[in-house]
Formats: C-alpha cells, sequence, structure tokens
C-alpha cells in the first residue's frame, strides 16, 4: 500500500473500499472482493451499451478530474463513429494530489474493471490508461492487472463469452504537467511533444487519432463498477444531489494527520481538517487552506464551513474543489511565499505554446517578488491581478487561464499580509 | 555496428514501429544507456526505425523533462520542489542535498555517480517531503535519510 494512507474513519468508501484490504496484485483477491461483478451483470443480463449510460447518468457522477462535468451526459455526447477510443487520465500532476496513485497502486482491478464497462457504454474496442512517467509502482501494477484479466477472459476478444471485445493498453507519460490536460493527454499518445489543442471541437468529436475520444479520470472511472453493481438510486445515496457519491480528499500541510480520506460529497472542510486531519498542527490556529491544488484557490478561516462539493466552494468562496487537494495552512504559514512558489510552478510548467501564458507565467513570478520588496506594493499587486485576467481571456488552454484563481483568492482574504510581509522570495 | 547501436536496436525492436510507442521507446533506451540520456545517434536510429524526421523526434525528446539530451550520472536523484514540498522541508532537502553531493541542480558529481535534478509533485505530499532515485519514490526524507539512501546507492554500486 502507498503512504499517505487512508483513514479507517472515512464517512464512505467506495473508490478506495478495497484499497489497503486487499493485495493489489492478486486477482483473486480482487475477485473475491467484487471485482468485475458488474461486468458479469452486464454480460450475463445482456444489458444494452446504452443502458450503461444512462444508470451512469442517472447516478449523477460527475468528473473527478477538476472541472465535475457529468460523466453520463460525456458519454452521450460523444459523435457516433466506427472507431472510438477510451482514454483513462491517469497523468495526475496537480501539486498536492495523490488521489489516482492510491487507486492505480491500491485496486487497480476497479479502474480496469471502471475501463471496460465505459469502453462498453460508449462502444470503444480499445482504451489507453495514460500514466505519468514518475508514477512507476502505478505502472507497474496496472501492467499486470491489465494481463491478469485478459488471461480471465475479461478483456481481449469475446468478453465473458459475448461478442464484445476491449482492450486496455499502458501509455507512460514523461514528466510533463500540461499532458493532465485532455487534449495535450491525446497528443502525447500520439507520440508528439504535450502541446494541448484549442478547443471544439472537443476530444468526443475529434479525439486520438481523429476519432471521438472519451477522457476520463482514474477516480471517475473507478465509480462506475460500483454504480453498474448496485445502481445510481444507491450512488444517490452518497453526497448532495447536485454531487453524489464521495470524494477523495488530500490532507496535507499544518495538519496532525496528513493523508488521504474518502468522504461524502459536501462534507464540511472542516469536519476534513478537524475530523480526518485530526486538526491543526500543534492546536495551533488555521488561517486558511489551499483547496485543488496550484490551479485552486485560497480560503480563509471565515470559510472553514463550506461545504466541499462542485458548487458550494465556488458559489460561496470563490474556490474549486479541483483535485479534492487540501493544503491546510496554519497561523505562521506565509501565503505570499505559497503563492510566489505556485507562479513559480506555473511558470515552469507552461508548455509555451501560446505568448500569454508564455510570456504571462513568467511576468506573474516577477510582478510578485518586485510587489513583495517595492515601495508600492498596492499597485503592483493590482498589476499582478490585470495581467492574470488577462492571461485567463486570451490564453489557449485552462493552464495559462488558471493562475487568476490562486492570485485573486489569496489578495481578496490575506491582502493586509501581502502588503505588510517581509518574506525573502527567491529562486530555489 | 557499434555496440550502443546495437542496444538502441534491441530496445527499439521490442515496439512495433508506430509513433505512438515513442515515448516508450525513449523511456527505455534512456534507461539502456549507462548514461541515461538519449544521444543523437539514439534520436537519429529512432527516427529511422519509426520514419519521422529527426526533427520531430527531437521535438518530443526535448519537451518531456524525464528525458536528458545530455550524459548524466548512473544515477538520478529527483527532489520535488512544488509548493505542499517545498513548504514542508524541501527546501531544505535539496539545499542538504546541494552540499552533500556537492552539485548544483543540474549537475553529476565528479564520480559519475549523481546527478542532482528536481522535479514537480511526485504525489507523495501526505508524506513530504519526497525525491525519487532512478524511478524509485522515497518519502518523510529527512537529511539524515537522504544520506542513508546515498550511502546504500554508492554501496550497491561499489559491490556490483
Ligand atoms: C493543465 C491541466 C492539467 C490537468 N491535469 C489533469 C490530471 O492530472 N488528471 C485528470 O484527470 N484531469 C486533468 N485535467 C483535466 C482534463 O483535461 C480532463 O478534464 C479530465 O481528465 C476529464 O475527466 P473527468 O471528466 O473524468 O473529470 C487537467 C487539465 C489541465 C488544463
Ligand atoms: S495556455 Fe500555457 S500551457 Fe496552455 S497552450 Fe498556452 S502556453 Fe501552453
Ligand atoms: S508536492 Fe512534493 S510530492 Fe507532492
Amino acid at each position: 500500500m502507498p503512504r499517505g494512507k487512508t483513514d479507517p474513519k472515512d464517512s464512505a468508501r467506495i473508490v478506495l473500499a478495497n484499497c489497503g484490504a486487499i493485495d493489489p496484485e492478486s486477482l483473486d483477491a480482487a475477485v473475491a472482493a467484487g471485482a468485475y461483478e458488474g461486468l458479469r451483470k452486464v454480460i450475463a443480463e445482456r444489458i444494452p451499451p446504452q443502458a450503461v449510460v444512462d444508470e451512469v447518468t442517472r447516478s449523477g457522477l460527475r468528473g473527478r478530474g477538476g472541472a465535475g462535468f457529468p460523466t453520463g451526459k460525456k458519454w452521450s455526447l460523444t459523435a457516433p463513429g466506427a472507431v472510438k477510443y477510451l482514454v483513462c487520465n491517469a497523468d495526475e500532476g496537480e501539486p498536492g494530489t495523490f488521489k489516482d496513485r492510491l487507486i492505480l497502486e491500491g485496486d487497480p482491478h476497479e479502474l480496469v474493471e471502471g475501463m471496460i464497462l465505459a469502453g462498453y457504454a460508449i462502444g470503444a474496442r480499445e482504451g489507453f490508461v495514460y500514466i505519468r512517467g514518475e508514477y512507476t509502482r502505478s505502472i507497474e501494477r496496472m501492467t499486470r492487472a491489465i494481463d491478469q484479466a485478459r488471461a480471465a477472459g475479461f478483456l481481449g476478444e469475446r468478453i465473458l463469452g459475448s461478442d464484445f471485445a476491449f482492450d486496455v493498453v499502458v501509455k507512460r507519460g514523461a514528466g510533463a504537467y500540461v499532458c493532465g490536460d485532455e487534449t495535450a493527454l491525446i497528443e502525447s499518445i500520439e507520440g508528439k511533444r504535450g502541446f494541448p489543442r484549442l478547443k471544439p471541437p472537443y476530444p468526443g468529436q475529434v479525439g486520438l487519432w481523429g476519432h471521438p475520444t472519451v477522457v476520463n479520470n482514474v477516480e471517475t472511472l473507478a465509480n462506475v463498477p460500483a454504480i453498474v453493481r448496485r445502481g445510481a438510486a444507491w450512488f444517490r445515496s452518497f453526497g448532495t444531489p447536485a454531487s453524489p457519491g464521495t470524494k477523495v480528499f488530500l490532507i496535507l500541510g499544518d495538519v496532525e494527520r496528513p493523508g488521504a480520506i474518502e468522504a461524502e460529497m459536501g462534507t464540511p472542510l472542516r469536519t476534513i481538517v478537524e475530523e480526518y486531519g485530526g486538526g491543526v498542527r500543534g492546536g495551533r490556529r488555521f488561517k486558511g487552506a489551499l483547496i485543488g491544488g496550484a490551479a485552486g484557490a485560497f480560503v480563509s478561516e471565515k470559510q472553514i464551513d463550506v461545504a466541499m462539493d462542485f458548487d458550494t466552494p465556488k458559489a460561496q468562496a470563490g474556490a474549486v474543489l479541483g483535485s479534492g487537494s487540501v493544503l491546510v495552512l496554519d497561523e505562521d504559514a506565509s501565503v505570499p511565499k505559497l503563492l510566489d512558489e505556485v507562479l513559480e510552478f506555473f511558470e515552469h510548467e507552461s508548455c509555451g505554446q501560446c505568448t500569454p501564458c508564455r510570456a504571462g507565467t513568467a511576468q506573474l513570478v516577477r510582478i510578485l517578488r518586485r510587489a513583495l520588496t517595492s515601495e508600492r506594493r498596492g499597485e503592483d499587486l493590482d498589476r499582478l491581478v490585470a495581467l492574470a485576467q488577462a492571461m485567463r481571456d486570451t490564453s489557449l488552454c485552462p493552464l495559462g487561464q488558471s493562475p487568476i484563481l490562486p492570485i485573486e483568492s489569496a489578495l481578496r482574504h490575506f491582502r493586509d499580509e501581502f502588503l505588510t510581509c517581509a518574506v525573502p522570495v527567491g529562486r530555489l | 555496428m557499434e555496440r550502443e547501436e546495437v542496444a538502441v536496436r534491441h530496445v527499439m525492436e521490442r515496439y512495433p514501429a508506430t509513433r505512438t510507442n515513442l515515448l516508450e521507446i525513449l523511456h527505455e533506451i534512456q534507461r539502456a544507456e549507462p548514461r541515461h540520456y538519449l544521444s543523437e545517434a539514439s534520436l537519429q536510429a529512432v527516427a529511422e526505425y519509426l520514419r519521422m524526421p529527426l526533427a520531430e523526434v527531437m521535438d518530443a525528446a526535448s519537451f518531456y523533462s524525464m528525458y536528458s539530451l545530455t550524459p548524466r550520472g548512473r544515477h538520478v536523484v529527483r527532489v520535488c520542489v512544488s509548493p505542499p514540498c517545498r513548504l514542508f522541508g524541501g527546501e531544505a532537502l535539496l539545499k542538504a542535498l546541494k552540499e552533500r553531493l556537492g552539485v548544483e541542480v543540474g549537475q553529476t558529481t565528479a564520480d559519475g555517480a549523481f546527478t542532482l535534478e528536481t522535479s514537480s509533485c511526485l504525489g507523495a505530499c501526505g508524506n513530504a517531503p519526497a525525491l525519487m532515485i532512478d524511478g524509485e519514490l522515497f518519502d518523510d526524507v529527512t537529511d539524515a535519510k537522504a544520506a542513508e539512501i546515498i550511502y546504500r546507492v554508492r554501496r550497491e554500486d561499489a559491490t556490483r
């Protein structure tokens, strides 16, 4: 089991149900724990693909890759075509996020089954799981699980004796955050550098090698077997009406017990920090948190009761759930320093394809550093926001559109700290 | 054919000659090469094998941070410098490693044993700080733990 372990007190477990409980290298152990029952059911009861799409639509499952797009709708919107592909996005690179790794390493067969069911639903014969190159063990475990599943007749031609054929290929990334973007990921699978494509057309229309392609996150697909097996109504008994199910949250930073937990959608931030995270380390004051990784937003102590689902953080706190990462800051943490690091991350990860982002991300770092040492800090900080807004409006892909979120939220809640702090920020 | 060329061919021929296998082939060539990099000769060989222009192979090879176009040490140490790790010991760890190895980021130790690099989030920040050596992940890395890992790797090299 990977560290960053799951907490036994999780409020609800769907995707992590078997993680840590079964031997992830054993197909028998996975099957004993219920793996491939959803697939058996679909084949034995001759459930048509459209019915699988409908069940997932009714479940209200939304994409766990960050944006929360309804999964059933994404599947329905896929253009018809003789050749279609399913792609599992396992490029997990958002700083502070390791939920997909837990699934890949802790219960790979759950993901394999989710991919088979998704492939069946959309009419794909081939699937790819694109795993970031740094995830050595995830790559090994998924490769083994796929081989085991093929040998057992869950993958390949005539799956479980039916006419359905589907297979999965592992693709390794090579170290580029931007390849987490679905269009850059497609370019990368095609053997190119990971430059995002202009949208539309969306991958559902023109994807891998020009064919309709569904791209789904690991956690999204890992929810599918349970939905097929136990039904949409069961799934909806977790979470909120608009965000059903559970979410894996990554709790890090100044907490007593950092790690991953799976809790119902809509769990208050306070519960995540205080109960699952064991509270702020050393009984100190909760100053705020960075939620959703580098492409996320800061919240302040006033927002500690926000419900963590897809819509409430946006509506109440100008924040996003994103990847589910919660980086907790205690009273001594420096928001300007953290923002500086976040901006450096964007500068490093900008792919350089378009000017607003390539030049803009470098400028953001420069302006913030100047602001923190200049006489007229306020003006520089305003300039920082104006530039990030311009980048939001003109950048080609969401990477260049994102820095406005952490910048704007940091200044909204902690502007005074930016005006008065004396933090030495600088390159490593 | 020279020995390296034979080795490169050997790696490539395990994969069908289609462009989708480019990243995989580059990974494997780099791993097989004692100095863990992609030489011009091997990129040229890949271009021929996949029937692609060399420029496009270079284009991809230079884009991804896990590939190196210059020779590296026998072992590559990658320290995570993403925000969560930096906040929780990553900066101190990088500094300590620079001193311990006597190199800056991107450099190789005089004995050719280690190249020091940085990395974005390695997915281990529940136990920050993290680093990776030759594909193996280590978390909760204190200076003492880093010293121990380096020592162990050196000893394994010596007994090889
Ligand atoms: C720069 C960037 C990085 C991304 N990284 C990831 C990632 O690591 N994993 C992921 O699933 N989605 C990532 N996404 C979102 C994907 O483009 C896509 O929306 C997602 O994989 C869709 O899956 P879902 O509908 O299941 O959420 C990223 C997007 C951008 C712009
Ligand atoms: S916005 Fe940034 S990451 Fe996206 S295409 Fe432009 S340069 Fe690349
Ligand atoms: S930030 Fe270092 S492992 Fe995630």
